[in-house]
């Protein structure tokens, strides 16, 4: 008995070699070292390309970054437990006070959030603000409401429920709609307001931008709000939003960089808040939202900070020709400025991480 | 079962007279005891260690919102609104559902395994019913996600509107995920526990009983209502328990199907949400101490729950046989033996 | 009178039959679901296996191909881990309480056993999360082995007890009459004897343990590469599923389900183990 369990443990033991042998390898200076970042959903076809592009560009840094959403990126690297975070909801004031460390924004991309839709036969559709706002408010119930057809002379419009989806999770896309939403509507600011975890009156919770885009993708008759990149990949139809030159313009890459480019360059470079919602170009699409990796100011060890520092240096310079790949605006020059200035802010016991010629 | 009065610590000492020549046992015995003991007291820590941790988590919550907590219809954390009514509505709802659906085809399984079905049927649908039972929660989640809900979308929930539709229950947004959904994977997933678990119960209804029955002239059937069944009732109530306890508990499958929407509305067709399924939803993102405490409380009641059901399964099974019945079932030859 | 019995006999045998039927109606309808489960994930699976899904890591977002290497030698580091923490503490104490089954202290911890076999594994995941991921500031490996072997051990314990109990005392007291001592006894003749048995009851719990999800997002949490040490997060099969299955990509689903596949037969092949294991020694 005693040999046959020892069997047992053995066998178990043996299942373990690979990982421990991996984590003491001959040399320890061979081993990667790993970066864990978590957080927003709406950069992660991104960040996950350039993690896999990065383990080219530095074979000794694995950079692991899951998207778990923009609230728990915050909470997780404010508690440590990750090297970094990312939102696309820059932390509040009462945030920073209320946080444990010092955390530096670095803004990183620029996503645009869509409406994404699922009409069999119908591949258009154009929304205003208010009656965007007014059907996930649940107020606009059906696809053939008059106020829908309006905006859609000539479309032939389902006499059917519309079925909202919408995030479970905190979610920076959240955000960047329901700050839009407020912006145009006073119904919804007074009654939902702006938020990464607002309360949705209408609609199916699903988790992540991922869950979102898989719920449209397989329900008819769904309407629900993705960053661009997960409604192209996913082949979904995408509605023209109105923007302040009452323009209808659909999300294309074109209509987000317009948006980028559009950003208020001095707000930028004083590092107040950037918004890029309601851009006044008139070819911008009018739902944009800037995305920030979140970095301890100081880091708790030298060597990761260094690698980290040099990982995002790469992503806001080299990293940005990948981001039109994935229909990521490419950072404007005044945020690239500003991400410059915060990754020189990042120190180690007081020594500065990024090497000075840099 | 007797207890060898050399069993008791106290009177060990004088059942082992060490023979001459053999090493000192008593200091081996002591300590091997003493790490015996160990092993068994981590079992009682680990557990004060989960329950004071959920608590102390939870303290705030409980603080704050005291009662209040419970039957509050807001799920609304970036305002503070924190009720945990819609969580606890949806658990109750998916499990009962599941419960009703399963436990009269689990007990059909169970009887078809021990006394009414065909003899030779009976060992492979029994490896299989005990296959299912160890399918992880997450497959039977990708099943339902990818398979079932559709299904419900295209021409189950449409149906059952058609036709039950009178019920409020049965009408709403025919969207596929939601509570119906959940109550379905959570049917499926306990189906195979409530039935082996049954099955074992069944089977230590000694055999002489039912041997006398037939041999008074009883069919097999009255054997199993008149003979069985009266003797195997705490038994199968407390397997029932357990699948309660298992579907309450249940986080993944639920998690991937329910609709996530913090709501109390009648129909069975709109998404919910349950206590298990929030917390995995939640729980890392959570920013503000409140919520990270009312997350924990939800899970200090989810604890209370299956506390409180699978104490009384176990009171309820255990006298039948011994309460780890679920796993022993396949371990012990011995029972083999009378199918 | 004769007449009447009949009839009342035959009543009773065509409630007998009618009985039959419903239980093979209800074998009926419990196997749909499950088999149309099984079928399925043997599919779908066996369609989306492929060479690379064994030897490949994951691509990156929304571009297919690539596998789920790291997530395979994930869940056996997780689960061989686990078991290394939980089996032998578990028989340890599951003889323990075998061996002194009336004193108190036994009671407390039967009881402990049974109520924490009853724990949400959600919960067991808060509650390591709150006690080593956020004190050692790393989701790691370790911490979600740690969580998977607090599942397992009650599992072990009750089934080493419940095995060791069914050992006959004559054996016990024919040992303590040739002078063996407490612990003799508790290794040669009780784990000898119910040896198969709990070693069997190792690996279903073992095999539960296989597909446990929800302890794992918050201490091994998930990874893209491989882990570089047991300090690092580790990708899992279990997690891979559920990310894989809440995605819009077709090729994620697939892989999703090839997982699956792969997941159910871990499982199967443990279970199958472990009835091989007590079939053993009665067939020679």
């Amino acid at each position: 008995m005693i040999r046959a369990l020892l069997l047992v443990l053995l066998a178990t033991g043996l299942v373990l070699a690979p990982g421990c042998s991996r984590s003491s390898p001959a040399g320890t200076e061979s081993s990667p070292r790993v970066l864990v970042g978590a957080g927003a959903t709406l950069p992660y076809p991104l960040y996950s390309k350039w993690a896999a592009e990065y383990a080219r560009v530095d074979p000794t840094v694995r950079v692991n970054y899951q998207s778990i959403g923009s609230g728990a990126g915050i909470r997780q690297v404010e508690g440590g437990v990750v090297d970094f975070g990312a939102t696309d909801e820059p932390m509040s004031e009462e945030q920073i006070r209320q946080s444990p460390i010092k955390l530096v924004h670095i803004p990183t991309t620029v996503g645009a959030v869509v409406f994404a839709f699922n009409l069999p036969g119908l591949r258009d559709l154009a929304l205003s603000a208010d009656v965007a706002a007014a059907i996930f408010l649940g107020t606009v119930q059906r696809w053939d409401d008059e106020r829908l057809r309006a905006l859609n002379p000539g479309r032939v419009l389902p006499s059917e429920p519309i079925i909202v989806v919408h995030r479970a999770d905190g979610s920076g896309t959240s955000a960047a709609l329901t700050t839009y939403f407020s912006m145009h509507d006073e119904k919804w600011s007074t009654t939902v307001g702006s938020g990464t975890s607002p309360r949705f009156p209408v609609g199916v919770g699903t988790k992540g931008n991922e869950g979102v885009t898989a719920f449209v993708k397989a329900t008819p008759l769904s309407i629900g709000y993705v960053e661009l990149v997960y409604a192209k990949q996913a082949g979904l139809s995408m509605a023209q939003v109105r923007n302040p030159a009452g323009r209808f313009v659909a999300p294309t890459l074109d209509a987000l960089d317009a948006a980028a480019r559009s950003v208020n360059a001095s707000a930028a470079t004083s590092g107040e808040r950037v918004m890029l919602l309601d851009s006044a170009d008139e070819s911008a699409y009018p739902i944009a939202a800037l995305s920030y990796v979140v970095v301890p100011r100081n880091a708790r060890d030298r060597k990761k900070g260094e690698a980290l520092a040099k990982f995002l240096w790469w992503a806001v310079h080299h990293g940005q020709a990948f981001a039109r790949e994935l229909d990521y605006a490419a950072l404007p020059s005044p945020l690239v400025g500003r991400a410059e200035r915060a990754l020189r802010e990042l120190r180690a016991d007081g020594h500065e991480l990024l090497p000075a010629g840099s | 079962m007797n207890e060898p009065a050399a069993l008791t610590p106290s009177s060990r000492s004088t059942h082992a007279p060490r023979p001459l020549g053999e090493p000192s046992h008593a200091l081996v015995d002591r300590s091997l005891v003493a790490l015996g003991g160990g092993a068994a007291c981590i079992l009682v820590v680990v557990l004060a260690v989960v329950a004071a941790v959920v608590l102390d988590l939870a303290l705030p919550s409980v603080r704050a919102l005291g009662f209040g907590f419970v039957t509050g219809r807001q799920w609304d954390p970036v305002h503070g609104d924190l009720g945990a009514l819609p969580f606890l509505y949806g658990t109750v709802v998916t499990s009962l559902v599941a419960l009703t659906l399963a436990v009269p085809v689990a007990l059909g399984v169970a009887l078809f395994l021990t006394d009414l079905g065909p003899l030779p049927l009976r060992r492979p649908v029994a490896a299989l019913v005990e296959l299912l039972a160890a399918v992880p929660g997450v497959v039977y989640g990708l099943w339902a996600a990818i398979v079932l809900a559709p299904l419900l979308r295209t021409t189950v929930e449409p149906a059952l509107e058609a036709h039950l539709g009178f019920l409020p229950m049965f009408r709403g947004p025919k969207v596929g995920v939601g509570l119906l959904c959940a109550s379905l994977v959570l049917a499926v997933m306990i189906l195979p526990t409530i039935a082996s678990l049954s099955r074992e119960v069944l089977r230590a209804v000694p055999i002489e009983l039912r041997e006398g029955g037939l041999a008074l002239g009883a069919t097999r059937w009255d054997v199993v209502r008149r003979i069985v069944l009266p003797h195997a009732k705490q038994g199968i109530f407390g397997a029932i328990l357990l699948g309660f306890g298992r579907a309450v508990g249940e986080t993944m499958a639920v998690a991937m199907v329910v609709g996530s929407r913090a709501d109390i509305t009648g129909s069975l067709f709109s998404p919910g949400y349950t206590m298990s399924s929030v917390m995995a939803n939640e729980l890392p993102e959570a920013t503000s101490t409140l919520h990270v405490a009312a997350l924990a409380e939800i899970g200090l009641l989810l604890f209370a729950i299956t506390f409180a059901f699978n104490v009384a399964a176990r009171l309820l099974v255990s006298r039948v046989r011994g309460p780890e019945a679920a796993l022993v079932r396949v371990v012990t030859p011995r029972l083999e033996e009378h199918t | 009178m004769r007449a009447e019995l009949d009839a009342a006999y035959s009543g009773r045998t065509l409630a007998a039959r009618a009985a039959t039927a419903a239980s093979c109606v209800a074998v009926a309808i419990a196997m749909v679901p499950l088999l149309a489960i099984l079928l399925y994930v043997a599919q779908r699976g066996l369609g989306a296996l492929s060479w690379s899904f064994f030897t490949r890591l994951p691509n990156p977002v929304g571009e297919s191909g690539g596998g789920m290497a790291n997530a395979i030698v994930g869940t056996l580091e997780l689960v061989g881990l686990a078991s290394l923490m939980g089996i032998p503490v578990g028989i340890a104490a599951g003889l323990f309480l075998a061996e002194y089954r009336t004193t108190m202290l036994t009671r407390v911890v039967r009881f402990s056993a049974d109520v924490l076999a009853g724990v949400p594994s959600i919960i067991v995941g808060v509650v390591v999360y709150a006690t080593v991921v956020v004190r050692m500031q790393h989701f790691s490996t370790l911490a979600g082995a740690l969580a998977l072997a607090v599942l397992m051990l009650p599992l072990v314990a009750r089934t080493t007890d419940e095995l060791a109990r069914t050992v006959p005392d004559s054996l016990r007291e024919a040992a303590l009459a040739l002078g063996a001592s407490r612990w003799r006894i508790a290794i040669h003749v009780v784990l000898r004897t119910a040896g198969p048995g709990i070693r069997a009851g190792c690996m279903l719990a073992v095999a539960r343990v296989c597909g446990e999800t929800a302890p794992l997002l918050f201490t091994a949490f998930n990874n893209r590469f491989w882990n570089e040490s047991l300090g690092d997060p580790t990708s899992s099969l279990q997690v891979q599923i559920f990310t894989y299955t809440m995605s819009p990509y077709d090729d994620w689903h697939a892989q999703a389900w090839a997982a699956a596949l792969v997941l159910v037969a871990i499982v199967v092949v443990l279970n199958l183990a472990a009835r091989r294991v007590l079939r053993g020694p009665k067939a020679a």
